[in-house]
């Protein structure tokens, strides 16, 4: 049986359990549910939990347990010579085998009988039926996809029935369980309070699982480049080898990756922490509430919008027009027409992205500065200070922890934003200082070394775990850093 | 307690008013305003020609010129040899761009042993005709000889000139539309046989390489899979996760540091839980690549703490007089939490979910990385099929050299703004609806 129709038998199997058992435990109390322990309703739950609950684990443990065990038999019967061979190559033939087995079952049996042990023939056929094949099937592989398929079959059966089986004897025990004193409301929610901590667990899985799959494919990595080449090296020069051709190695420095990262978050944040600062001092301190009801809304449109939206928005718009301008002033200068701003250059992506990084900044302090007591102000309004003496002498120093650490959330918002990089500044991996060429960030040469059709085991792409792990470390310091700040500094106004 | 400053004896002398630069301050105060007005009208400025630039460059794209000319299906040309009713790859393999151009070329008066006249005439027609006219051959074989008005899509430059997009100002040879299309194209134009419909292309349409034939049909229901996977899987595990921690868990490390742990994961860059389903999901696991399963698993992880932390907040909000009314007339801790808490916390549920979803929505990095830029003509069926997603399709028209997938680009971004725009609105007025204060 399928695993859909197993789940679709199960959850009918529990809907006639909650039936059944609301109904028993209502004929047990005589009809008066009072004098149950809990409302019928919990014991049919129970009934129901009891069946499904556990023949649902066996069902996903055999699904992930029994293709390991299969396949393992499966290679261990594959010829000799073939066990001889590498890895890959036994990979390979397993891939065939599988691609095999899936035909078998779209041939009829008469079709099979009729092809025989032709090799050539069996490929024929299952091409016309849409299984194309890598190459001609050897005849072990044959026997085996056979055995595939008859082993798959048993372990089918096998599943379906102990997993009928469970849920039954689930069923039936649990029934048996229903009496007065019965506390299955207890026994219920506990199964929902186990339901919620699994839930939350979730979240620390998958920071287990970022570290843990980048740290095993970054370990890949440095077993092919040694890290201090890597960390520090200058040059990025990943040299895309051809297929087969792995000995050309390239260089792999993460030194200019990271500081065209750098840079480019540096020019961003010139833009986006005055304009985002005064905009949150002027929305909590001066504007009146109409205007603020309309303009912090839409301030916070732009933090809404795609990041590709505003890397469409550089490429398109800002980098052409900065070129533009560039050549005129230079023409108006020296009446060279040349531009000195490239269309994709650190100034175009940092500019875009501070853009982009304004309402972050903003809304955050907004919320900081707002949150500083009116005593403050109403006491050195009194003294005689005017309104912007008392936000830079007062509600500033005040905020301030606040404010540093929203800028240091903003900043490695800024490192890890990929799309407007991506589009707007450019791929070359170069060190210089003008902003107005071209440079390369991390999150761009992830994206470049891993789109397109690479073999899982080259040093080209798997270095982009390892630049991945750096980008993780990198803003997770940022973030614990200003959650740190945050709450050292902070003022208990009570 | 109070002193009560007493003057000496004696009069007081009359201070001499000090200079405490009031002029100075003033305009400091003044200027500190403009500051904040500045700062303000920057960050709105810029949103408007955001907005603009992207509106502007693509209203165009929901309109495609269109040549309607009478289309003689010769069997010459498609069938020579009357072998389609042994050959079936006859009709589908025939030569119908000759068709139209025939058509097209008749109509415009050029000479069939013209053979610069006629390339120039086969320009100006979308390549895409051989799909449109096979499909109509294939449908009714009985139109083979016959003569039918049809609607043929204008070539992607010959729209862009019509639309006036391309500089006709500009020497004919830098530019992609001759003088004599243009004539030509004026010509139709007059005669009522060219012009402008509305562009349903662009959201039925798989990837093409031909901008005019290209549109969002499939990265919409890539986009759509994805969005559902992750709604029915992020909601209701976002939701037990924050009555968890809001409503049971004890105060100790280890919930301190799955506290962390999920403020952590909301600042983590997107691309690297691109990285995450790149190993997990398609090395480990061996999930097929450009699924939208993938794709939905990735923003899953991506959109769970925005979630959880709206959810929290949400829960926050409802007084604990609820809970001690619902305790105290016997209900468990369970049933407070799930039959008062919880429906009272759902439009703050909803409204964090809703902005999850529309963040999940304009989400391209991790994507690109689980091998979503695939070029995808052909809808998916279901979610285990290769599929794109609109924020992708985008990223891949932005990197198209041609004029006219600008056109296409901006198109694409209002759709979604759109889309992003909808949601938005909902889930303000289901906060303005629903949101109550105690």
């Amino acid at each position: 049986m399928s695993t859909p129709l197993i789940l679709l038998i199960l959850a009918i199997i529990a809907i006639v359990c909650y039936v059944v058992g609301t109904r028993h435990a209502l004929a047990i109390a005589g009809g008066v549910s009072s004098r149950l322990h809990s409302r019928p309703g919990y014991y049919g739950t129970f009934v129901a939990i009891c069946a499904v609950l556990p023949a649902a684990i066996i069902l996903a443990a055999w699904l992930v347990v029994s293709p390991f065990y299969v396949n393992s038999t499966i290679l261990g019967g594959f010829p000799e010579d073939v066990k001889a061979r590498s890895t890959a190559e036994q990979g390979l033939a397993f891939g065939m085998v599988s691609s095999l087995a899936r035909g078998m079952d779209v041939l009829t049996l008469e079709e099979i009988d009729s092809i025989g042990a032709d090799a050539v023939a069996l490929r024929g056929a299952l091409g016309a039926k849409g299984v194309p094949l890598a190459g001609d099937p050897e005849p072990y592989m044959v026997e085996s996809a056979g055995d595939l398929n008859a082993m798959n079959k048993i372990s089918n059966r096998l599943m379906t029935a102990l997993v009928l089986i469970v849920a039954l004897i689930g069923a039936g025990f649990s029934y048996t369980r229903i009496s007065h004193r019965f506390r299955a409301r207890n026994r219920v929610e506990k199964v929902i309070l186990g339901t919620l901590v699994v839930a939350s667990s979730i979240a620390i899985i998958t920071t287990i699982g970022i570290v843990l799959s980048m740290l095993t494919e970054a370990g890949h990595f440095f077993g092919r480049v040694p890290a201090w080449e890597f960390f520090f090296g200058t040059v990025w020069d990943p040299r895309f080898a051809a297929a087969g051709a792995s000995a050309s190695e390239g260089q792999f420095g993460l030194i200019p990756l990271l500081l065209g990262t750098l840079y480019i978050g540096l020019v961003a944040m010139l833009v986006a922490v005055p304009v985002g600062l005064f905009s949150a001092i002027y929305m909590s301190e001066y504007a009146s509430p109409r205007l603020r009801s309309v303009a912090k809304p839409l301030l916070e449109v732009l933090a809404g919008i795609p990041t590709i939206v505003y890397g469409f928005f550089a490429l398109t718009t800002v980098g052409p027009f900065l070129r533009d301008l560039s050549s005129s002033i230079n023409g108006i200068a020296t009446g060279d027409f040349a531009n000195f701003i490239q269309a994709q250059s650190v100034l175009t992506a940092g500019f875009v992205m501070g853009i982009m990084l304004i309402p972050y900044v903003s809304s955050l302090s907004d919320d900081i500065i707002t949150a500083v007591p009116r005593a403050l102000r109403d006491g050195s309004l009194g003294l005689g200070a005017t309104k912007s003496e008392t936000i830079k002498k007062v509600v500033m120093p005040a905020a301030l922890p606040g404010v540093v650490g929203a800028l240091l959330m903003t900043a490695s918002r800024a490192i890890g934003e990929t799309m407007i990089v991506v589009l707007a500044a450019g791929v070359a991996a170069r060190m210089q200082l003008n902003p107005f060429e071209p440079m390369t960030t991390v999150t761009v040469k992830i994206v470049s070394q891993l789109t397109g059709d690479l073999e899982f085991t080259s040093p080209q792409t798997l270095v982009a775990f390892a630049l991945g792990i750096t980008l993780f470390v990198i803003t997770l310091c940022l973030n614990i850093y200003a959650l740190f700040i945050v709450r050292k500094y902070r003022e208990q106004y009570e | 307690m109070t002193d009560v400053v007493s003057s000496p004896a004696g009069v007081l002398a009359r201070p001499a008013r000090r200079d405490i630069g009031i002029k100075r301050r003033y305009a400091a105060e003044r200027r500190f305003r403009a500051y904040g007005i500045a700062a303000l009208s920057f960050g709105l400025l810029f949103l408007a020609l955001l907005l603009w630039s992207v509106v502007s460059k693509g209203y165009t794209a929901f309109q495609q010129t269109m040549i309607t000319v009478p289309v003689e299906f010769s069997e010459q040309i498609i069938d020579k040899d009357n072998e389609r009713a042994t050959d079936p790859q006859k009709l589908m393999t025939a030569n119908y761009p000759v068709v139209a151009r025939n058509a097209l070329a008749k109509v415009l008066g050029v000479a069939e042993n013209d053979r610069a006249g006629l390339r120039a005439v086969n320009q100006m027609i979308s390549d895409a005709v051989r799909g449109q006219l096979r499909d109509m051959v294939t449908a009714n074989p009985q139109i083979i000889g016959t003569t039918q008005t049809v609607s043929l899509l204008a070539a992607g430059d010959i729209d862009s000139a019509f639309k006036g997009q391309i500089d006709l100002n500009v020497s004919e040879n830098n530019r992609k539309v001759s003088d004599q299309q243009v004539g030509w194209m004026n010509q139709l134009a007059e005669a009522g046989a060219l012009g402008k419909h509305f562009n349903t292309g662009i959201f039925v349409n798989g990837n093409s390489s031909r901008p005019e034939a290209a549109g969002v049909g499939v990265a919409l229901i890539g986009s759509f899979y994805m969005m559902l996977i992750v709604l029915v899987l992020s909601l209701p595990i976002g939701v037990a996760a924050s009555i968890y921690l809001e409503e049971f868990a004890p105060k100790n490390k280890f919930t301190d540091l799955i506290e962390v742990n999920i403020n952590n994961l909301a600042a983590v860059p997107s691309i690297v839980y691109g990285l995450l389903g790149l190993a997990v999901f398609i090395n480990f696991m061996n999930l097929p690549r450009s699924a939208s399963l993938v794709g939905g698993l990735v923003l899953t992880l991506m959109t769970l703490p925005t979630i959880i932390i709206a959810t929290r907040a949400a829960l926050k909000a409802v007084p604990p007089s609820i809970r001690a009314a619902a305790l105290g007339l016997g209900a468990s801790k369970m049933q407070t939490i799930f039959h008062h808490v919880l429906p009272l916390a759902m439009p703050g549920i909803l409204t964090g979910t809703i902005i999850g979803l529309a963040h999940a929505l304009g989400e391209t990095a991790p994507l690109l990385l689980i091998g979503m830029v695939a070029f995808v003509a052909n809808y998916p069926t279901t979610p285990m099929d290769p599929s794109t997603a609109l924020p992708v399709q985008i990223y891949m028209w932005a990197n198209e050299a041609e004029r006219a997938f600008v056109e296409r680009t901006s198109g694409a971004i209002i759709i979604l703004l759109l889309f992003l725009i909808v949601m938005n609105v909902g889930a303000i007025l289901l906060r303005r609806r629903f949101e109550r204060r105690w």
